[in-house]
């Protein structure tokens, strides 16, 4: 998705657990558990998933780094600045518009872009509204995918005909095609529901438009699955003591889709930083001066001429914290999914 | 057959109606500024401002605006708000860029993806698996505008191995039509690799093991055989509707970002280009060509579907 494929996400249903626990050792033990041994086991996603943490860690402390070590703000021009390095002073941009490279110390430890803003400072800044806006929009998805999702599929009927039609008509449209329309559009105006006004340059608009645009992504495969759980015995049982439906989704269905909503969610996070970075490149997402990884990404390919740091530098960044987690999440589906791990141990 | 051909144009004139309804009422409900405004350049009078809005409609009710744009996209007369050149000829202009960037992209996409998805499935477990795996995880994790403008820096720009944008049409010099367009093919694939060549891996892992696989190699074929006819051919029918389904997305526009970072002037980037300057007929023309291929390749994939897998009913 990114940027630009029809579909993004393939999780294969709702896992298929007894196979491992009729071994004798793990039996016993609850589904959760037995996820957590699979995880722990599987190396490779765990140290994707440290070094998650640790990107999320660094990004938070980045008042800390501008005020303490680089001394300076994610604003703050320093064109006409000088910086030693290794004993010689050099200039922040040269007088022909060059800004300095890596430096490896405190000051611009990754060098300066054209308006002389130390780049490690905005990384980190950069960072924290890329991360933020990740998370705030998967969290977004996930909840309204969940209720469009569970009534769909409950209710059936008229109810179900109209979210699913209307998921189908967001889907045909290329996720970034809509993405930029909505983000182009509202951020002339900002957006005003009832009481509530968003203003344009909000950093709100880019999370609700890329929640928006992923809902269909997840909210089918959550329909399909509670079509199926409607009819299990146990929710018959449960309508057979009287239980309403407000009941039965919450204590009956939404508890058989957790472990679908916790594989989603890694990925999910995943593909709105990466959205996020498509929009801000074709100026639809987070708005200048503001940093974001996208609009560093976008500026620094604009200027890759000046500086190919400029574009690598946020771009490995972006790349990084996107891999860990689709590796993590990866070893989240496998551990929930055991059908995938099975084959591998033949 | 028949029935399922009509039921599905039927089906797609409904879509494409709902999409231009949709796409409408983005660019027009939602507060943008007066379209007028823009077209009237620096400090117009109320007076100027009034004859634009009569001539171009903005004064008509929002449904009449609907329909007089509908119409002229069908007859042929959409004309842009902002360059007021006429909309299906630029999108005419561009489609044969856009074809060539998705048909080049989509068979090496196909292929890599093919070789690269059994490979892994035949070593499954093993390092070379393992690694491989990381790396198809590696082309989905980058931003296709950030790989591409490094290509074009340092493949292009650099040490020059490639030429930096520009596009030669194919009926003119097919080698150097191929030459130009390498980079962009190599940038959009990168990502469809790494999606089709994971799900095709799984897929070989779960066909694998079925019985007529197990039959296959007790009749004493080959396992280059068996692994060829009987394991990829049953594991590709879920690919083959992904990859019409995204062949239509690029074919439709959908390859904004790609066409963006290379300079294509392709159907993509026009859109990209008219979204920015809130210039709605053209957009609108263009959600109409892409919605038209991703469905059109959508109905093409469930034909060819039930073809491959006499299972499937078309009804």
């Amino acid at each position: 998705m990114a940027t630009e494929p029809a579909t993004e996400f393939t999780f294969e249903g709702p896992a298929a657990f007894e196979e491992e626990a009729k071994r004798a050792k793990v039996a016993g033990l609850g589904p959760w558990r037995l996820a957590l041994r699979r995880l722990r086991r599987n190396k490779s996603a765990l140290a994707f998933g440290a070094l998650f943490l640790v990107i999320v860690g660094i990004c938070l402390a980045a008042p800390y780094w501008a005020h303490h070590v680089a001394h300076t703000d994610p604003y703050k021009n320093h064109l006409t600045d000088t910086v030693k390095v290794g004993g010689k002073t050099k200039d922040v941009v040269s007088p022909d518009g060059t800004p300095i490279g890596p430096t490896w110390h405190g000051r611009f430890f990754l060098g300066a872009d054209t308006n002389g803003r130390d780049i490690a400072v905005r990384l980190l800044y950069g960072g924290r509204t890329s991360l933020l806006i990740g998370f705030g929009a998967s969290l977004i998805t996930a909840l309204l995918s969940i209720i469009f999702g569970v009534v769909a599929g409950y209710f059936r009927g008229i109810t179900d005909a109209v979210i699913a039609r209307s998921l189908d008509l967001i889907w045909s449209f290329p996720v970034i095609l809509l993405g930029v329309a909505l983000g182009t559009a509202l951020a002339l105006g900002g957006l005003k529901i009832g009481p509530i006004a968003i203003q344009g340059d909000s950093k709100l608009i880019p999370i609700l438009i890329i929640a928006v645009v992923y809902i269909p992504y997840m909210a089918r495969p959550i329909r399909g699955q509670v079509l199926g759980l409607r009819e299990k015995e146990f929710v018959e049982a449960a309508r057979a003591q009287g239980a309403g439906p407000l009941r039965i989704m919450f204590t009956e269905i939404l508890p058989n889709l957790s472990s679908t909503i916790v594989v989603f969610l890694p990925l999910m996070i995943a593909n709105a930083i990466l959205l996020e970075a498509a929009l801000s490149f074709l100026g639809a997402g987070v708005r200048p001066p503001n940093p974001s990884w996208g609009t560093m990404i976008g500026d620094g390919v604009e200027k890759i001429i000046t500086g190919p740091h400029l574009a690598i530098v946020p771009g490995l960044m972006l790349v990084l914290t996107v891999l860990s987690l689709n590796v993590f999440g990866d070893g989240v589906r496998d551990a929930l999914d055991p059908r995938a791990k099975l084959h591998l141990e033949h | 057959m028949g029935r399922f051909i009509v039921r599905r144009l039927f089906g797609m004139l409904l879509v494409l109606f709902a999409i231009s309804i949709l796409t409408f009422l983005i660019f027009n409900v939602i507060p943008n500024g007066d379209p007028a405004l823009r077209m009237a350049g620096r400090h117009p009078t109320e007076g100027q401002l009034e004859t634009i809005r009569q001539q171009w409609g903005f004064d008509k009710p929002i449904y009449v605006q609907y329909v007089k744009t509908m119409q002229k996209v069908f007859s042929g007369d959409l004309v842009s708000y902002s360059t007021q050149l006429d909309v299906d000829k630029e999108i005419l202009n561009d489609a044969p860029r856009t074809f060539s960037l998705a048909i080049g992209a989509a068979i090496m996409w196909m292929f890599f993806a093919v070789a690269l998805g059994l490979y892994t499935a035949m070593r499954a477990g093993k390092f070379a698996d393992r690694s491989l795996t990381v790396l198809a995880l590696i082309g989905i994790s980058m931003p296709v505008f950030w790989i591409g403008a490094l290509m074009n820096y340092y493949l292009g720009f650099r040490w020059k191995i490639f030429p930096n944008g520009g596009y030669v049409p194919l009926t003119k010099d097919p080698v150097q039509w191929a030459y130009h367009l390498l980079m962009p093919w190599t940038a959009l694939s990168l990502l469809f690799i790494g999606i089709y060549s994971r799900i095709l891996r799984s897929n070989v892992l779960d066909t694998i093991n079925d019985d007529y696989v197990r039959t296959a190699r007790a009749k004493g074929l080959s396992e280059r055989r068996v692994m060829l006819r009987h394991v990829l051919r049953n594991s590709m029918i879920p690919v083959i509707s992904l990859w019409g389904l995204d062949f239509g997305a690029v074919l439709g526009g959908g390859a904004i970002l790609t066409e963006t970072v290379f300079d294509l002037q392709g159907v993509g980037q026009y859109a990209a280009e008219s979204i920015g300057q809130l210039d709605v007929p053209p957009v609108l023309a263009i959600t109409m060509f892409g919605a038209f291929f991703i469905v059109l390749l959508n109905t093409v994939v469930d034909i060819v579907y039930a073809w491959l897998d006499p299972r499937i009913r078309l009804t």
